[in-house]
């Protein structure tokens, strides 16, 4: 009971699992004064992510990149710094293991590993440039990563329509099979959803992202530098490259989402308008999963599931999908202001603890 | 003026927390005109008390009374109101705006929509010349020393008119100069018809400025005694609850070779002045240098060089006869040299590790915590037990965030970290800096037995007592400069005060 009870104090569930509701609430507010049915869109939602072998399927695959954008804004967090550049990261990854895909000719298990590590490499370098420029000039990081997102895209769109773009289109040669990370039995049990090697690697990411951090002397490190950098000093650490070296893996996980949508998902790049938005749902999934791996990785499940299950809406209940981003958006208003969370959770706080008092 | 009126009486107020009864049925009288000390070490309730008084707490029992009516305070608010006054430990200053925009801040004068801020000014002006507490009310917070800070914070409550001015620990961060100061600003409120109340666990102060003092003792109230029929020693007892003794137990002892050689040393300051300007010291095995000076003489900025810290512009660091100018702190470190930083926050713990991750900070890349690049945490966890009762770390586990340890225990903390290393030299900086009786002690007693125990001892202090007791030689730092050597067998404060202020031994008299 007592265990119980510490998980309830702890706002640390209590605050998501509650943000939870009330965004959905607010949904529903919404949906109700538009004159839609929330019930019956909540409810064929989430029969859309059950209803057939291929929409889980395809569920799974859209919370993959959430996984790997949420581990990477999380990590460096973790380590005192806002990865706000998560969606630049994601870009270079995809151009990376699109070039090796597209240019290269290799045997398969070379060719796959190579433009996987490649992408990898892309988002992480992408990422040290920001932690670069902080650690050596003191440039916020949240500024030069921002600008840096930009930089991504336009490069990005550069290098398709430069070295890989078929002629009249505006997206690249196809990658070549021998680089593909597709399973292809599983996508075949689904009925053709797209399943691919990056889901497993995401959770090894997961893993990674722990054992990393309160496992390793670098871990160590980060976080130590992460949480006063002037101790860290002190302590003989070196807190310039310790901030580069952070930057660094986190835009290696970022770069891993966009190498699976590239080689596990499309298996081309098109020339983009802008980009899509992983990276930033990234940062709401690791700010609802409190910046923890299994946080995340439940964080990322539910924006992944509310994403592709939202389609259903428009079908069952004529409800336009853009009404998940409005819960979506909620909850994290929620999250971030948990002030509110708790105000709200007042006075049901107090009644139980009136009971508790008549009790005893 | 009628001084015999009590203006507070508090009557068996009790505060609990939880379990913790933090204020155990007390009961307190402050008469008009009164400076009433309330002792007690960190964690006696003393401020507790107090934020019940000024409206932030709620007491469970007792009652309140102001000026012989009985109140409920619900709120800072109503506190002012009733005339009574608080000056943080902590000041809570906006640092870009004036000494005036502060000090009216709340509570602003206008004319129309408008502050009217020459009238603040006027009256800032008006006030602080009444109470003789010189503060320009144009300057910036900013640009203003921490004492001068303090008295803006003094300001403020007398320009809302406070008639009862509380002092939270108000000399835990001023200089000999400016506690000296601070005293005569208080004495000077008294004589003005205010009522004071001092928190403080310094027994020199209340013994210099209180009329009267009340001891309290978790959460007790212990006595309260006419400062004239008291003394030090009784306090000390009453306070700490056992017999203290204050000398250390130091015997003489021939120091060994030079651990530590600083040769002509030379380092910038942030506003590329000289902070170090040509300094030269030894320091030796089993012996202790205390480094006297008002803070800010480049004494931080002497240590950061030492250690590797901070780049050094010209001269040489010899440890052991090895050069060990410019290296990292790393390299430092593991050289022989352990040290006690200056600011246990912002340097010497990461205060969101657990404790035991603490332990580690300067030797987690050891062989001992694990190989190929892997912490063992079962070693960590191992050691930070043994050093935890070895230095008597008192926390609820090791496990515990550092932040969450009192004062006094994260000082032990890092003294047991660094003591751990088996350092050749061990410097410490103000080492006993917010401490309790009961730390300091223990904290003597600990660098006096890693002396005894042959090592170098760099110690760096504005506490003159600090640096006799412990201390076989004693030199003065003044603007990056050595002044010259004290005499530490005869103790002569007017000698030391002059150097201090950078006059030479020979100019004195």
């Amino acid at each position: 009971m007592d265990y119980i009870k510490k998980i309830f104090n702890s706002s640390s569930l209590l605050v998501p699992l509650v943000s939870i509701l009330l965004g959905l609430l607010t949904g529903a507010i919404v949906m109700w004064f538009g004159g839609y049915d929330p019930i019956a869109a909540y409810s064929s939602l989430v029969s859309r992510l059950f209803s057939s072998p291929y929409n889980m399927g395809e569920a799974v695959r859209s919370i993959t990149p959430l996984i790997f954008t949420g581990i990477a804004v999380a990590f460096a967090f973790r380590t005192g710094l806002f990865n706000i550049g998560v969606e630049g990261q994601f870009m270079m990854g995809m151009t990376g293991a699109t070039l090796v895909g597209v240019l290269l000719d290799l045997p398969w298990f070379i060719h796959a590993p190579l433009a996987v590590v490649t992408g990898a490499v892309f988002g992480g370098l992408w990422a040290a440039i920001a932690g670069y420029l902080k650690a050596a000039r003191g440039v916020n990081e949240v500024i030069s990563a921002i600008m840096l997102n930009w930089i991504a895209l336009f490069l990005s769109n550069f290098i398709v329509v430069k070295f890989l773009v078929m002629e009249g289109q505006q997206k690249s040669h196809p990658i070549k099979e021998s680089a593909m990370l597709k399973i292809d039995w599983l996508v075949q049990a689904l009925n053709s959803a797209r399943m691919h090697w990056g889901t497993l690697v995401a959770i090894v990411c997961i893993v990674l992202f722990y054992i990393i951090l309160w496992r390793t002397k670098i871990g160590y490190e980060m976080r130590a530098v992460g949480l006063n950098p002037e101790a860290a000093h002190y302590a003989g650490m070196n807190v310039k490259s310790t901030m580069v070296k952070s930057m660094f893996i986190s835009g290696v996980f970022a770069g891993l989402g966009g190498v699976f949508e590239m080689l596990g998902v499309f298996g081309y790049q098109t020339v983009m308008a802008a980009t899509w938005g992983y990276g930033f749902d990234g940062i709401a999934v690791a700010l609802l999963g409190g910046n923890t791996p299994i946080g995340v990785f439940l964080g990322a499940i539910l924006f992944g599931g509310l994403n592709y299950g939202s389609a259903g809406m428009s079908f069952g209940a004529d409800v336009p999908p853009e009404v998940v981003r409005i819960v979506i958006g909620s909850i994290i208003f929620f999250v971030a202001s948990h002030g509110i969370v708790k105000w709200i959770l007042k006075p049901f706080l107090r009644k139980r603890a009136n009971n508790r008092k008549e009790a005893a | 003026m009628d001084r015999s009126k009590p203006v507070v009486q508090l009557k068996g107020i009790t505060k609990r927390f939880g379990n913790f009864v933090a204020n155990d049925a007390i009961n307190l009288e402050l008469k008009k005109g009164e400076i009433h000390a309330l002792l007690g070490e960190n964690g006696a309730g003393k401020s507790t008390l107090m934020n019940i008084l000024f409206g932030l707490y709620q007491p469970e029992e007792g009652e309140i009374w102001i000026n012989g009516e009985k109140t409920v305070i619900e709120g800072a608010s109503k506190a002012i109101e009733l005339g009574i006054g608080m000056v943080h430990q902590h000041f809570k200053l906006v640092q870009p705006f004036t000494v005036a925009e502060n000090i009216v801040l709340g509570n602003e004068p206008t004319k129309g929509m408008k502050i009217d801020y020459k009238f603040a000014n006027n009256k800032v002006r008006e006030i602080s010349e009444r109470y003789r507490l010189k503060v320009d009310p144009q300057v910036r917070i900013k640009d203003i020393t921490v004492g001068m800070q303090q008295r803006v914070e003094i300001l403020k409550t007398l320009y809302r008119g406070a008639e009862i001015v509380i002092f939270d620990e108000p000399t835990a961060v001023l200089t000999v100069q400016e506690i000296e100061e601070l005293i005569e600003i208080i004495r000077s409120l008294a004589a003005e018809g205010k009522s004071i109340i001092i928190i403080t666990h310094k027994l020199k102060e209340v013994m210099a400025l209180a009329d009267t003092v009340t001891v309290i003792r978790r959460g007790r109230v212990i006595r309260t005694l006419g400062i004239e029929e008291t003394n030090e020693n009784q306090l000390a007892e009453l306070m700490v609850g056992r017999d203290v003794t204050f000398k250390v137990d130091k015997h003489k002892q021939e120091p060994g070779d030079v651990v530590l050689a600083v040769d002509n040393l030379q380092m910038k300051g942030d506003q590329d002045k000289h902070a170090v300007n040509g300094l030269s010291f030894n320091v030796r095995a089993g012996e202790v240098l205390g480094i006297a000076g008002v803070d800010g003489n480049g004494q931080s900025e002497l240590i950061y060089g030492i250690t590797g810290m901070r780049h050094v512009s010209a001269g040489s660091i010899k440890l052991n006869g090895h050069d060990m100018t410019n290296r990292t702190p790393r390299e430092v470190s593991v050289s022989g040299v352990g040290h006690i930083p200056e600011d246990r926050h912002k340097h010497g713990l990461v205060l969101d590790f657990s404790v035991s991750e603490n332990m580690i900070l300067g030797s987690y890349f050891d062989k001992e915590f694990g190989r190929a690049g892997f912490i063992d945490y079962k070693a960590m966890d191992e050691l930070a037990k043994k050093l935890v009762d070895e230095f008597d770390v008192r926390s609820s586990g090791i496990d515990v965030a550092a932040r969450s340890l009192s004062g006094g225990n994260q000082q032990k903390a890092i003294i047991a970290r660094e003591m751990h290393k088996d350092p050749d030299l061990l410097i410490a900086v103000q080492p006993t800096r917010g401490l309790d009786i009961g730390a300091i002690e223990y904290v003597h007693k600990r660098i006096v037995e890693a002396r005894n125990a042959g090592k170098a001892i760099l110690l760096v202090s504005f506490e003159l007592d600090e640096l006799y007791a412990l201390s076989d030689r004693i030199v003065v730092m003044y603007e990056g400069r050595l002044m010259g050597e004290v005499d530490v067998e005869n103790r002569d404060d007017q000698q030391l005060g002059l150097l201090m202020s950078g006059n030479q031994a020979g100019e004195k008299g």
